[in-house]
């Protein structure tokens, strides 16, 4: 029971606050953190048991281009919409993943053919530009009404936030129950040795395949979530290469084995690129991924467990190592 | 229960298992021996579905089991211990365990899987802390994490490839008693590769010989340790261990 009590708190403030602090500004700023940290949580469900994927950007686009697509040609409400997105990525998913795990490539050549993925899709969405815009980007019509439950449109940004916050909290419950299910046992020992997890009955290609098609659909909800708060997308803002190592940045750098590590990583990356766009204006467009790309490099050297990772091992640390001693003057 | 009938297996050109036949009656110990590279971990491999047979047939309880996915093969009933233990060390010594308990006996429940993993622990004596790492263990304690892994899983046949490198005497003596109990208790079937003689002798009802992918030699072990063959084989490699056998045998 006292366990919960800190989340509770800490729920009901975040549920609470644009009730009471509503600027705009900040608040839109809190509705892209908590996507994005949606999307990061979804790439780091797999990406925690060394599925290194660079094709998340290309699920993101999927998201994002079947909903808007739908909604302008066919007039396909996006509650109709978004499951048929999630089913387009979980299909593309299997698709490239299967003969992957089937033939064994992992580690750099698996994020090599997921890289492609990204490329793929940005493609696409380019060389179809007479329907989607093309790298000019798309936008999905306006609903008549204003704000509408059946357009999945609203004017005023807290609504926004709190869909945006119950996505989240349903992103870090996903990850908790991974977390604790015997998937993660089958997951951690593949990703540490196939043969010695298959010798135990571990059906490895099966376990791979469902984590994969989990967060890919995952992620295309992000895709298709940052389509209807935005209004707008386009092949670089939800798709392609440079969002796909956006996602790995993020999450290396907040932590990728902790729950929040992801949130942690979008608080971050999205505050540097507001800071950067607000100090050098356009000038500073490139700049981000320029620092994000150094940044990577530093992170995995010297904190490869992230910032909240790194911070939960050193609170850990004196009390393992106290836990230790009396093993120790024993032996 | 397992019958395999001219099991080969060649690597490019090479022949590591050469049309090698033999069966295994339930409950029976079967000692596999040979020199180095002889081709005893290449049969186990086979069998467990890590490799896939060149040619053979290998029938388990009357079915065909050669070139089936290696879980459906422990699925099946055979369990099988690396030669060089292949610990899952990003969890504990427990988790280790459940995991194959969970997975190795059609994904019942949790709980069986703890249970069974305590069962298989208990068997091989290492203890079911929650928090014991892998990292702790030195390597003997690695072998018997190996061997808790493929119990759990309810063999009815177990592939243990001991070859009890980096163990000595004591240690030795300690997994040949091991695994007798291990039969007392369970009643399972087992095979036993070891590359050396030594303790192997005592334990196993019934012995085969490779040699170069051959089998040259089979029967009780008394009979095998004064078969010429055998002798040769090795005296050429290990003349210690021979000696060793012999002397033990006689
Ligand atoms: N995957 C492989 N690819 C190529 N050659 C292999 C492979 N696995 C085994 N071999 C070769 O096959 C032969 C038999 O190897 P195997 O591991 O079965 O020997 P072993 O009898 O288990 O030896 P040891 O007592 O040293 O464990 C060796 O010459 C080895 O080099
Ligand atoms: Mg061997």
């Amino acid at each position: 029971m006292k366990r919960w009590l800190p989340w509770t708190i800490a729920g009901a403030l975040l549920v609470a606050l644009p009730f009471v602090y509503n600027a705009p500004y900040p608040l839109h700023i809190m509705v892209v953190i908590l996507i994005w940290s949606f999307a990061y949580t979804s790439w780091s469900i797999m990406g925690r048991f060394g599925l290194v994927s660079l094709g998340h950007g290309g699920f993101m686009g999927i998201g994002a281009y079947v909903t808007a697509l739908l909604w302008n040609h066919a007039g396909m409400s996006p509650w109709l919409s978004i499951p048929m997105a999630l089913l387009a990525s979980a299909t593309i998913a299997i698709l490239v993943a299967y003969p992957c795990f089937r033939f064994r490539i992992t580690g750099h050549y698996f994020a090599l053919v997921t890289l492609a993925l990204s490329g793929i899709v940005l493609q696409v969405i380019t060389a179809t530009r007479d329907h989607t815009g093309g790298s000019l980007g798309y936008t999905p019509e306006r609903h008549q009404g204003g704000s509408s439950i059946y357009a999945l449109q609203f004017i005023d940004k807290e609504t926004w936030y709190l869909i945006a916050l119950g996505v989240w909290a349903a992103g870090i419950v996903i990850w908790y129950r991974v977390e604790r299910s015997m998937m993660r046992y089958a997951l951690e020992a593949i990703s540490e040795d196939e043969d010695a997890a298959a010798a135990a009955g571990v059906h490895v290609t099966w376990e791979k395949l469902k984590v994969t098609v989990l967060s890919a659909m995952m992620t295309a909800l992000a895709g298709a979530l940052y389509c209807q708060y935005q209004m707008f997308i386009s092949p670089d803002t939800v798709s392609g290469i440079s969002i796909s190592l956006q996602m790995v940045f993020a999450v290396v750098v907040g932590g990728i084995y902790v729950s929040l590590g992801p949130t942690i990583g979008a608080i971050i990356t999205i505050l540097l690129a507001e800071v950067l766009r607000i100090s050098f204006g356009t000038a500073a467009v490139g700049y981000d991924n320029l620092v994000y790309g150094v940044l990577l490099v530093l992170f995995i050297i010297f904190l490869p467990k992230g910032i909240l990772g790194g911070l939960m091992e050193a609170r850990a640390r004196p009390q393992a190592a106290t836990a230790a001693q009396p093993k120790a003057s024993r032996a | 229960m397992l019958a395999v009938t001219d099991l080969s297996k060649q690597f490019g050109g090479f022949t590591a298992v050469d049309r090698v036949s033999f069966t295994v009656g339930k409950g029976e110990i079967l000692g596999l021996i040979g020199p180095n590279g002889s081709g005893k971990s290449t049969i186990f491999n086979m069998i467990s579905g890590t490799l896939t047979p060149s040619g053979g047939a290998i029938a388990f309880e009357g079915r065909e089991i050669g070139g089936l996915a290696p879980h459906r093969v422990t699925n099946r009933g055979i369990g099988r211990t690396f030669q060089i233990p292949r610990p899952f060390r990003r969890l504990s010594i427990l988790d280790n365990v459940i995991l194959a308990g969970f997975y190795g006996q059609g994904r019942h429940s949790k709980k069986a899987a703890q249970a069974a993993a305590e069962q298989a622990l208990d068997l091989v004596g290492l203890p079911h802390d929650p928090h014991a790492k892998v990292d702790g263990l030195g390597a003997a304690g690695l072998k018997k994490l190996e061997l808790a892994k493929a119990l759990a899983t309810a063999p009815k046949l177990l592939l243990a490839d001991e070859s009890l490198g980096g163990l000595d005497e004591h240690e030795m003596n300690q997994a040949a008693d091991m695994l007798k109990r291990i039969r007392r208790e369970t009643g399972i079937t087992i095979i036993w590769v070891e590359h050396i003689m030594g303790v192997l002798m005592r334990v196993v009802d019934r012995v085969m010989v490779l040699d170069h992918g051959e089998k040259i030699a089979e029967g009780p072990p008394s009979h095998v340790a004064r078969d010429p063959r055998v002798i040769e084989v090795y005296l050429g490699t290990d003349t210690q261990a021979a000696d060793a056998a012999q002397t033990r045998i006689a």
